[in-house]
């Protein structure tokens, strides 16, 4: 019996623990980045954003949660209720399960799986199944062609990051997220002689990638400008219209989830992860968890940029960006990768 | 071990009842809900297993990729399937026919290398043990190091069907409005502009 309780309890408990942490932290995370973004697309448009609740708005998110749960639930007469429901928890449970693998710091993660990265991309292709669900199941119009748009939509997107991750594993030589952040410890930058610094890490030396991976997870998340499956000048709210209070508001957890996991990704894949700009005392003494949380805010202020100021895209124009422009490109830099690190004998 | 086995019998009662439901449930949309879910659980047996790499591609092309096609046209097309369902005790035999070949298959595979445990050591490409050679790094060791020319003869099969499957259904309709990007880039004021010297009260 106390072996049983050695093996499975206690570390049962340690890894239920952790899982609640992150999940708390994350949670409350996401309701400052959500106000975040609603301010920073205020600035840009010259208004003040929400600033009623709490000091300069900063309670607006946790009103709004209040306002969700309260509301009752509306399910539309010819939906089909299991599915409906169901839809919300996908998203939901799939964007949050994802970040069982994000490590915020060296060795701080819930579970440093040998294939971290292609869990990542084996869940984050399963989000679209929330979408879609939650279009079919809504049994209306503009619900469902929401749901066809982000379906074709996120398929044709997974195929350029695919390759995207696939230039960075080159490079790495492993699918472990933390060999991954490692391995920019060196980089281009020391290949040149300089000492250790941000010129090391991915972004710079696959710096194609890193754009075309940028804009790929803006459209896999439905950010705009990519956000046909919900452009709501044409589709009214897309495949959210039959949505309201807590289904609603767990689809946008979900989404904000999966922008968060977005460029917590950017971050480990191009950004260094934990790794201080530059090698000196004084930043290598700051923790990396403020480093990683550091740069994951920057890719979000982009993302919040984009927002705010580029256009919504046509539908064949994305598909076009998508299949005509970002796979060729990748494919192009997949070959031209591995032919420059089998020459300089840079491979792993 | 107890928990190994307690989540193998979790996987593989869901996976068959999963794929029970597939054939037997009425609503083609439920079909290929719970054939993800089977793909699902086969996901997590083959953890189990240790085929952590196997486990990832399943979801990533399966569930990921192909089942979101068949829900697609699943609930894209409006068909009878009442009527498709009508004619299901025809196609019967054939179907169990396949299944107990694929059964018969199964139990000798399975039963050869319980009876003789030494049938494992004629594999040529044996399993590396997990310490020294990941599941992925020993994956590829088979497909591009040892069996890169019948891999590659393997991508060029996939490449001909991709390119007669295109062929078959390419069609250039002449009469087609498209955008075409780089000659809108192209226009210049000499090119897109025309300035007409108009006299008063004549018009053009």
């Amino acid at each position: 019996m106390d072996a049983f309780i050695s093996t499975y309890v206690w570390p049962g408990l340690i890894i239920v623990a952790q899982s609640l942490l992150l999940l708390v932290l994350l949670l409350v995370s996401i309701a400052f980045i959500l106000l975040a973004d609603r301010k920073i697309w205020a600035a840009v448009q010259l208004r003040r954003g929400p600033n009623v609740v709490g000091p300069f708005g900063l309670l607006q998110s946790f009103a709004d949660l209040l306002k969700f749960v309260f509301k009752e639930p509306v399910i539309p007469a010819t939906a089909n209720k299991v599915i409906f429901l169901l839809a919300p928890l996908v998203s939901v449970t799939l964007a949050l399960a994802t970040w069982a693998v994000i490590p915020v710091n060296d060795g701080w993660m819930i579970a440093n799986i040998n294939v971290g990265i292609l869990y990542i991309f084996a869940i984050s292709s399963l989000e679209v199944y929330g979408i879609i669900m939650g279009g079919w199941a809504s049994n209306s119009k503009y619900p469902f062609l929401g749901a066809l748009r982000s379906a074709a939509q996120m398929v044709s997107y997974e195929v350029s990051i695919g390759f995207v991750i696939v230039t960075v594993l080159l490079c790495v030589g492993s699918l472990n997220l933390s060999d991954i952040v490692n391995a920019q410890s060196d980089g281009l930058g020391t290949r040149l002689g300089l000492p250790p610094s941000f010129l090391d890490w991915h972004w710079l030396a696959l710096f194609p990638m890193f754009v075309v991976f940028f804009i790929s997870a803006l459209a896999e998340t439905n950010r705009p400008p990519f956000d046909l499956p919900e452009a709501e000048s044409e589709l009214v709210a897309g495949f959210m219209v039959e949505y309201g209070s807590t289904p609603y508001m767990m689809f946008m957890l979900g989404e904000y989830a999966a922008i968060c996991l977005m460029c917590a990704l950017t971050t480990i894949l191009f950004l260094g992860g934990w790794l201080p700009p530059v090698d000196v005392w004084f930043l290598n003494w700051v923790p990396g968890i403020v480093w990683f949380v550091l740069k994951a805010l920057l890719v979000f202020f982009m993302f919040a940029m984009v927002k705010a100021f580029v256009p919504r895209y046509r539908y064949d124009q994305l598909m076009r960006l998508g299949w005509k422009i970002f796979l060729p490109i990748s494919l192009a830099m997949v070959v031209i990768t591995a032919f420059v690190l089998k020459l300089t004998g840079w491979s792993p | 071990m107890g928990l190994q086995a307690l989540f193998f019998y979790l996987f593989a009662f869901v996976a068959v009842a999963s794929a029970f439901m597939v054939i037997a449930s009425r609503n083609p949309v439920y079909s290929v809900l719970f054939l993800i879910l089977t793909f699902f659980n086969a996901a997590g047996l083959f953890l189990l297993t240790g085929a952590e790499f196997l486990a990832m591609i399943l979801l990533v092309v399966y569930v990921g990729a192909v089942a979101v096609l068949f829900l697609f046209v699943v609930m894209m097309l409006d068909i009878d399937f009442a009527a498709l369902r009508a004619g299901v005790l025809e196609y019967a035999p054939v179907g169990a026919l396949i299944g107990v070949i694929l059964a018969i298959e199964l139990i000798v595979v399975i039963g050869g290398s319980t009876l003789s445990p030494e049938i494992a050591s004629n594999i040529s490409m044996p399993i590396p043990p997990v310490a020294e050679r990941t599941n992925t790094a020993a994956l590829g060791d088979v497909l591009y190091t040892h069996y890169v020319y019948f891999f590659q003869i393997a991508g060029l099969v996939l490449l001909v069907a991709m390119i007669g499957a295109i062929v078959l259904t390419l069609r250039h309709k002449p009469n087609i409005k498209r955008q075409n990007i780089s000659q809108q880039v192209a226009r210049t004021p000499e090119t897109a502009v025309e300035v007409v010297k108009v006299k008063p009260g004549q018009g053009i």
